[in-house]
């Protein structure tokens, strides 16, 4: 895999960061002490005795990344916000949860499963998955289906290169991807509130659109484990949750897979789950969404069909009902 | 016993100001930016919670006298009650204010069409007549039927735990406390209920 750990000879992030964004990185290092930069003598002496807790997890730069397509127009949510801020209910259903949790998560070694109508099943290392592939970095806006949205820089590559390389048969009609299943380091799964593991799937249309992206990093960094290490799914016109994180297991089926919140609760949250104003949550509105990072004051702004991506994915639900395929 | 004095000028000032702590801790968490990338839901869930808490926490002070003696616990239950609704008008304003943006049309449609708001909002309303009936003059007035009217609060805690029980997710462990909680509370009253009956 293409990470590096910081060294002395590297760029300064402060000279390829938008000032603000370095100077809260500075306060979150400042914070949270991050002893092995510190090591690498990227910090000083009185910040290095301001540092009190334990140790997170280092965060290192990846390299080779360049600019991709499809970027937002609007401003990326603080780094700070992305990673402190996540469903993630293999470490606890509370929002702060898994940044808090998600350290036990051992993503080296990684292995991801291949399995059903393809031609090269298997079982590989990740760092064979993610070699071929070029790293791009993508803005997108995120949307949840609990109406909170954010604008993410994600790093990563387009899930169709992947699906290629291992030759899905004529029967493949549907992917379905499993995150890891390891009740011992991921403490939600000890308890029953969804079928573990996690499950998501995509017709296969839609996963050979150019706009799904498999990630591995944010903010041109390796992914946190809260946000999904070492590999996750996006699919930005849908849900968040249909975003699987922490892939272990990638499966072309025939049959459309059985998905994980659709199967806990199938009136609240369909298959497709594409962002829809105009179809309502049960239990709440779709028509807005509030952006994360944007204060007790700020308005809601107003949710866009397909999250905005209607140009790109609009044509793949042509002739759908989109009440009923919700 | 405790004297009269030690509750008007010890027991209500401490409690008074200790309703106000949760409060304080989070307008704390608000001007430290230790809340969430989404403060209003912070506030929506902080104000909501301390509403269910206060409401327990008023019901318990009737089993409180009867199993430990405690007969001046009774003098304390006003001021609980009262926070309870405190909260709640939070809560709504909250809500009401910095989620729903103040569009009527919008809250309306939430209260009609979404079950766990239909409750909800129920509830509060509820609470509005036990707050204005809470004075002495109006117990004096009302004399029976005030008792009658402030048994409101079992339905109008019901409603509550309903309220939060139907906005989760899928993890339902929280609201099933406070769930728990409410038919221990209102069990015992039952139970002491069926016994004055049958002896």
């Amino acid at each position: 895999m293409l990470i590096k750990t910081k060294k002395n000879s590297d760029i300064r992030s402060s000279e390829i960061t938008e000032p603000d964004t370095f100077k809260q990185r500075r306060e979150f290092i400042k914070q949270s002490g991050q002893f092995a930069l510190a090591a690498a003598g990227s910090l000083t002496a009185p910040e290095l005795l301001a540092g009190s807790l334990p140790a997170p997890a280092p965060r290192a730069k990846i390299a080779g990344v360049t600019k991709g397509a499809f970027n937002a127009e609007q401003k990326p949510t603080k780094y700070k916000d992305i990673t402190n801020y996540c469903n993630f209910y293999e470490f606890g259903t509370g929002k702060r949860d898994p940044s808090a949790r998600a350290h036990t998560l051992k993503t080296s070694p990684w292995q991801v499963a291949i399995e059903g109508e393809v031609e090269k099943p298997g079982v590989y290392n990740l760092e064979d998955i993610l070699k071929p592939h070029d790293f791009e970095e993508r803005i997108y806006r995120f949307r949840c289906v609990e109406a909170w949205s954010m604008v993410v820089p994600w790093v990563g590559f387009p899930l169709s290169d992947l699906i290629k390389r291992f030759n899905p048969t004529s029967k493949a009609k549907y992917v379905e991807f499993q995150t890891l299943y390891d009740p011992e380091n991921m403490p939600g799964q000890r308890r029953r509130i969804l079928n573990w593991p996690y499950t998501e799937g995509l017709r296969m249309d839609e996963a050979m659109n150019p706009l799904t992206m498999m990630v591995v990093g944010l903010y041109g960094e390796v992914l946190p484990n809260q946000n999904g290490a070492p590999l996750r799914l996006i699919v930005p016109w849908k849900y968040g949750f249909k975003s699987i994180k922490s892939i272990a297991k990638i499966r072309f089926t025939e049959q459309q897979p059985t998905t994980a919140w659709n199967a806990s609760a199938p009136r609240e949250y369909g298959f497709y789950s594409n962002v829809n104003p105009a179809v309502s949550h049960p239990r709440w509105s779709q028509a807005k969404e509030r952006v994360l990072g944007s204060g007790f004051f700020a308005k809601k702004v107003e949710t866009k069909i397909f999250n905005g991506y209607a140009e790109q994915v609009a044509s793949l639900y042509a002739g759908m009902d989109l009440r009923k395929f919700y | 016993m405790i004297s009269e004095r030690t509750i008007s000028w010890l027991i209500k000032p401490v409690l008074f100001v200790a309703c106000l702590l949760p409060l304080g801790f989070f307008s704390f968490d608000v001007i430290s930016g230790e809340l969430s990338a989404d403060p209003v839901k912070d506030a929506t869930l902080f104000t909501g919670e301390w509403t269910l808490r206060f409401l327990l926490i008023t019901l318990c002070v009737t089993p409180l006298r009867r199993l430990m003696g405690w007969g001046w616990l009774v003098k304390l239950r006003r001021m609980l009650g009262l926070y309870s609704f405190f909260y709640a008008c939070l809560h709504f304003t909250v809500w009401f204010w910095l989620d729903r943006e103040l569009q009527f049309d919008d809250v309306l449609e939430d209260i009609i069409k979404r079950p766990y708001i239909t409750v909800g909002f129920s509830a509060f309303i509820l609470l509005i007549p036990l707050a204005l009936t809470s004075n002495k003059f109006s117990i004096r007035r009302l004399k029976k039927r005030w008792q009658k009217l402030h048994k409101l609060i079992y339905l109008i805690a019901g409603l509550g735990v309903l309220h939060f029980l139907w906005l989760v997710k899928s993890d339902i462990s929280e609201p099933l406390i406070y769930g728990v909680l409410l038919v221990l509370l209102l069990g015992i009253r039952a139970w002491w209920e069926r016994q004055a009956r049958t002896t």
